[in-house]
């Protein structure tokens, strides 16, 4: 019954898709952490640039955001980040580069709703002992406002694992993109589909179990 | 702890027994004037009680010793230097400068331990092993010794301030400020505070305590300074402002929480 998946490199596709995932989650929660940073900070231009960030980003498709970063960035503007040659690599640094902003607005605003959720006694002790801005955000607030958003941080998370598969559009060999190229090869349409949507399950199911387990060990007791 | 104080005034350009000078301050609260034309200096080793009604002010006047509030004009001094703006020095100046809070506002996701060693090491550079010994002998001294590796949640509200008076002095504080720190107690737990609060007043800590609890006003203040409507209307020693209030609006307010 399944014999239509031979000859096709199922786990390599869903392992460059666990790739993506990864690696745009890392990028996309330092960038999304720094930019929450920034739109509570009491400098003006920070919070005004955080701002107008999350807003102009998370309101493009993200298939125009990862068209962008290659025809914009790699065509025209002749970025290579350091794969000039080699056109897989290539695709899939930029690929990580747009899931990586594109995600960064949502976790921004995420963590920064995690930040509203610290009491400002907590900023206000921490300032009176004479740490520094930036000693209260990274000892203080973030690691509280981290504990309360670790559900909605596993729902960007796996909105990511999912639109992982936007890379196809440049050419990341990637789930979808074998999804597409056996649709065009097999017959069997329904069992195509329903395989990659299984793919897909067996990859953010667990994360949503096991985030939502961390995230009760990890609540801050008042 | 006036052991520093008096080495740091011999480095100082200008040494002065006044620790604390507020002069000409005024702040908003939108239309609301909090604080009229504050005059207020406090000495080296004084212990001074501000008490009055709710909403006169008394608690923005703690609050902008060590600038959590921002003051609209006037001028705040501490130790001979002017209260910085934002930025290092402004956080090197709180650190000089103890706060205890009403909702005591210990760091809820660390131990009793790392709430008083924390000060010392990121701010005052101390190594790990020096900050710990410190923070077990200051808990040992306000009688939380044993909770050193406990949540602040899993302690009680006596406890938990009493933690927090060990936070600030971890910082061996020039000037303690205390904001209201028995308000939020239930009423068993408020003298447990106090006595600790006392003990620091007779080791000659300057301290500046905005409370309701009048027997430590009497027994521990130097100087009572009675606030209403945004303005100091009143400053006296304890016996004479308990005894001889020369102000109605201070009888008023004795007359209403003295008699029951």
């Amino acid at each position: 019954m399944f014999d239509f998946l031979e000859g096709y490199d199922l786990l390599g596709a869903f392992w460059m898709t666990v790739k993506l995932t990864v690696l745009s989650g890392i990028g996309s929660l330092v960038l999304g952490t720094v930019l929450a940073g920034m739109r509570v900070s009491p400098v003006p231009l920070m919070r005004g640039f955080g701002t107008v960030y999350v807003n102009v980003v998370r309101n493009i498709p993200l298939t125009v955001i990862i068209v962008f970063s290659s025809v914009g960035l790699a065509d025209v503007f002749g970025m290579t980040l350091g794969a000039a040659d080699d056109f897989d690599a290539l695709a899939f640094r930029l690929a990580i580069l747009g899931l990586s902003a594109y995600t960064a607005a949502f976790v921004c605003e995420a963590v920064r709703s995690g930040i509203n959720t610290v009491p400002v006694g907590q900023a206000e002790a921490a300032r009176a002992i004479g740490l520094s801005f930036t000693q209260v955000l990274m000892t203080i607030v973030l690691p509280q406002a981290f504990r309360s958003v670790i559900a909605p941080l596993t729902n960007v998370l796996i909105a990511l694992t999912k639109n992982t598969t936007v890379a196809a559009a440049i050419g990341v060999a990637e789930a979808a993109l074998l999804m597409k190229e056996m649709i065009e090869n097999e017959a069997q349409l329904f069992l195509i589909t329903a395989v990659f949507a299984f793919g897909f399950v067996v990859l953010t199911l667990p994360t949503g179990l096991i985030l939502g387990w961390v995230g009760k060990r990890m609540a801050v007791k008042r | 702890m006036s052991g520093v104080s008096v080495t740091k005034d011999a480095e100082d350009a200008v040494p002065t027994a006044d620790l604390v000078v507020l002069s000409n301050v005024n702040k908003h609260f939108g239309a609301l004037h909090v604080l009229q034309d504050i005059d207020l200096t406090i000495a080296r080793g004084e212990v001074v009680v501000v008490i009055g009604p709710s909403g006169s002010g008394k608690s923005t006047l703690c609050r902008t010793i060590n600038r959590l509030e921002t003051i609209d004009s006037g001028a705040i001094s501490i130790d001979g230097k002017p209260l910085p703006h934002e930025g290092k020095e402004l956080a090197r100046l709180r650190a000089d400068v103890g706060m205890v809070f009403q909702s005591f506002n210990l760091f809820a996701h660390k131990t009793v331990l790392e709430n008083v060693t924390l000060g010392q090491i990121k701010v005052r550079k101390a190594d790990k092993k020096a900050a710990e010994t410190k923070a077990r002998a200051l808990l040992d001294r306000v009688g939380v010794g044993a909770q050193a590796d406990k949540y602040p949640a899993q302690l009680s509200g006596g406890q938990q301030q009493r933690v927090a008076i060990a936070r600030a002095l971890a910082m061996d504080p020039k000037v303690m400020l205390f904001d209201e720190p028995t308000s939020a107690l239930d009423p068993e737990m408020i003298n447990e505070v106090l006595e600790v609060m006392q003990q620091l007043a007779r080791d000659g800590m300057t301290m500046v305590v905005v409370t309701h609890e009048m027997g430590f006003a009497r027994s521990a203040a130097n100087r009572v300074v009675f606030m209403a409507d945004g303005k100091i209307v009143e400053e006296a020693s304890p016996e004479e402002f308990f005894s001889n209030p020369r102000s109605d609006r201070a009888k008023d307010f004795l007359s209403k929480i003295l008699h029951h």
